[in-house]
């Protein structure tokens, strides 16, 4: 437990409770632009207006909870978190541009062991290639699941 | 006795050489991500459900068992050996455990923790095969009111009862709501929440958003907090084997641990964390010696090791007869479950005993592997640490992206996976609970169904569901829980992350 330091305004909490109310409002549009009603009892629409005002209310929680605020959080490395982004940014990439799985996998292994701490990269590239196309080889040649395809995986 | 004659159909089947495989395998990868810090059952059955889908549903089911059981035990060896537990279960074994480990009497607290899950598990999966019968009767005359007021009471104390306060609990729970909306509705074929966006149409898939929370989430959230320290594990010094002193001091515990474990587990309030917690107080006011306490007091090894088992077993007997997770792992065990179409409840036992039985009979089997490799192992555990984690996580992503695109290969599920990764670790950097986002998902349209159908049944009169004493009474308990925590604060305090 942090140690509990003068109540102020907490951005973050702040932050949470507006993107509840913009989910509840959202939510609520939707279902009010719902056409097909039920015979009986309650329609698809009921649960999104139960679930948009549930979250409306507890995005109003978090905006009196966010001015009453006690204690911090602990701070973040946003650089590692920055890298693991890239490399997952990368592997969407990959797979977008039909680049394939081998070569998106490869750059995010190799950017997420750089998030924890590593700095050898073009060895942790080297390790990312082997592991993927092992991965590739063992998935979609022995348990026929079919990953995305690119330049490196029909060389095999 | 039914159970007993159907408990020897499932030795039957868990006996199989195939079965038998995937129970090793299952118990020794729960045992290895129960060691490594950073990764729990949860996690590790959520990111084998991709890969498995193609396979045998009883074997997968048999080798997820095995991780839930293999996690519980593989968390006490690094509480006791290096201070951190390998998952927020094994919290409480650390706070003794480490003493003794310091103490130079690492063995025995092993052996106490080993043993302990065994005689724990062994007891506590008997009472499974023994209530969850029973429950079944109970449970094939429920209507759908009855399963309505069942989900609203899974609801409230999944979220109020995980997670560092209500509000965050319940605000985890919408969220899950909210995702369980989107797709079309199964009962008009309404569309809801889909923004034209054709892989939303089917809804979230349970897997990607449990792969996502929980690989994905945890991986940003422990490089953003650089929780991999280099801490090296103490050394087993000594015999590892409990003095004629040990046992005496530890069967009560033992016992006693059980008793706590299992109902609380098998109680839709469950979670493996607040047993211990229970199991740890009780045991230091039970003691001989409680200055012992903080100094290393077996005991306090002993009962919550046994709590902790006891109340994995526990979790299985609402997860399989009702279909109602109560933990963070039972959630994705029941999207195992799901991804076979087989609907966990009481027609699971009537529609596919084989199954059930071998799975419960399975769970007997993987006990007994779990305390054969366990002990003469823990060398081999320990040596599990020296992988460099950046290597281990950049592995778990990696290996988490693959089973998504291999499950649904399409860019956008891909897209969604990182999306609840990027949720996962905002809600772990403000201290949201994740198990409730998966629950939600997963009981939500059930729940919604549920209610419809009782209401057509009522020709739209709600009172139909205070009508019936089984859903009213439900109701009241489910009432009863969400005020609970404002009314008994101090409650707030047993917090519970994921399992």
């Amino acid at each position: 437990m942090s140690t509990p330091t003068a109540s102020s305004l907490h951005r973050p909490t702040l932050v949470i409770g507006a993107a509840l109310l913009a989910l509840a409002f959202v939510t609520w549009r939707d279902a009010s632009t719902m056409q097909i009603r039920a015979g009986y009892g309650m329609g698809a629409d009921a649960a999104s207006y139960f679930v948009a005002a549930f979250l409306a209310l507890m995005g109003a929680g978090h905006i009196l909870a966010a001015f009453r605020w006690q204690g911090d959080a602990s701070p973040s490395d946003w650089k590692a978190v920055g890298w693991v982004a890239l490399g997952l940014g990368s592997l969407v990439a990959a797979l977008w541009f039909g680049a394939g799985f081998i070569l998106g996998s490869t750059l995010l292994f190799a950017f997420t062991a750089r998030a924890f701490g590593r700095k050898a990269f073009p060895a942790d590239l080297a390790l990312g290639f082997v592991l993927a196309t092992v991965i590739f080889l063992l998935f979609n040649k022995l348990l026929t699941l079919a990953l995305p395809m690119g330049p490196f995986e029909r060389l095999f | 006795m039914d159970s007993l004659i159907h408990l020897m159909h499932g030795f039957g089947t868990a006996l199989d050489p195939m079965n038998l495989m995937f129970a090793a395998i299952g118990v020794l990868l729960g045992t290895a991500v129960g060691v490594l810090p950073g990764i729990g059952p949860a996690l590790t059955v959520a990111l084998l459900l991709p890969i498995t889908f193609k396979l045998d549903p009883g074997g997968s089911l048999i080798m997820f068992a095995g991780i839930y059981y293999g996690g519980m035990y593989g968390g006490s060896t690094t509480a006791i050996l290096l201070n951190t537990p390998g998952e927020s279960a094994s919290v409480v074994t650390a706070l003794e455990g480490n003493q003794m480990a310091r103490r130079g009497r690492g063995g025995p607290a092993l052996a106490t923790a080993a043993i302990g899950s065994f005689v724990a598990a062994l007891i506590a999966t008997a009472g499974l095969a023994f209530f969850a019968p029973i429950l079944v009767k109970v449970a094939v005359k429920f209507g759908p009111w009855d399963y309505f007021g069942l989900m609203l009471i899974a609801f409230v104390t999944v979220s109020a009862t995980f997670g560092s306060s209500p509000l965050r609990g319940l605000t985890s729970l919408g969220i899950g709501l909210w995702l369980g909306l989107i797709g079309i509705d199964q009962l008009t074929g309404q569309t809801r929440l889909a923004f034209g966006v054709p892989n939303l149409l089917d809804g979230i898939e349970v897997t990607t958003l449990a792969v996502g929370l929980f690989a994905l989430g945890e991986c940003l959230f422990v490089a953003s907090r650089h929780l991999f320290n280099d801490e090296k594990p103490m050394a087993i010094k000594g015999s590892i084997w409990m003095s004629r002193e040990d046992w005496r001091r530890s069967w009560k515990p033992w016992l006693r641990g059980t008793a706590v474990g299992f109902p609380i587990g098998a109680l839709p309030a469950g979670g493996a964390e607040i047993p211990t917690f229970l199991s740890y107080t009780m045991e230091r006011k039970l003691a001989e010696k409680p200055e012992e306490f903080g100094q290393g007091a077996i005991e306090g090894v002993a009962g919550p090791e046994a709590a902790n088992n006891a109340s994995a077993a526990g979790t299985l007997v609402p997860l399989l007869t009702l279909g109602l997770p109560t933990s963070a792992t039972a959630a994705v065990m029941l999207a195992g479950f799901q991804q076979y179409n087989l609907q966990p409840g009481p027609l699971l036992f009537v529609q596919h005993p084989a199954l059930v039985w071998g799975l419960v009979a399975s769970l007997f089997i993987a006990n007994i592997m779990l305390l054969v490799l366990n002990l003469p192992l823990v060398g081999l555990w320990v040596r599990l640490l020296k992988i460099p984690l950046p290597w281990l996580y950049a592995g778990i992503l990696v290996f988490a992206c693959m089973g998504t695109i291999a499950a649904n290969p399409s860019v956008v599920e891909l897209m969604l996976l990182v999306g609840f990764g990027l949720l996962g670790f905002v809600m772990r950097r403000y201290d949201y609970p994740v198990a409730p986002v998966v629950v939600g998902l997963i009981l939500g349209p059930l729940a919604d169904s549920q209610l419809r159908r009782a209401l057509q049944m009522s020709l739209g009169d709600p009172m139909i569901l205070l009508q019936h004493p089984g859903s009213a009474t439900m109701i009241a308990i489910a009432t009863l829980a969400l005020v609970a925590p404002f009314l008994f604060k101090g409650l707030a305090r047993f917090r519970q992350d994921e399992d």
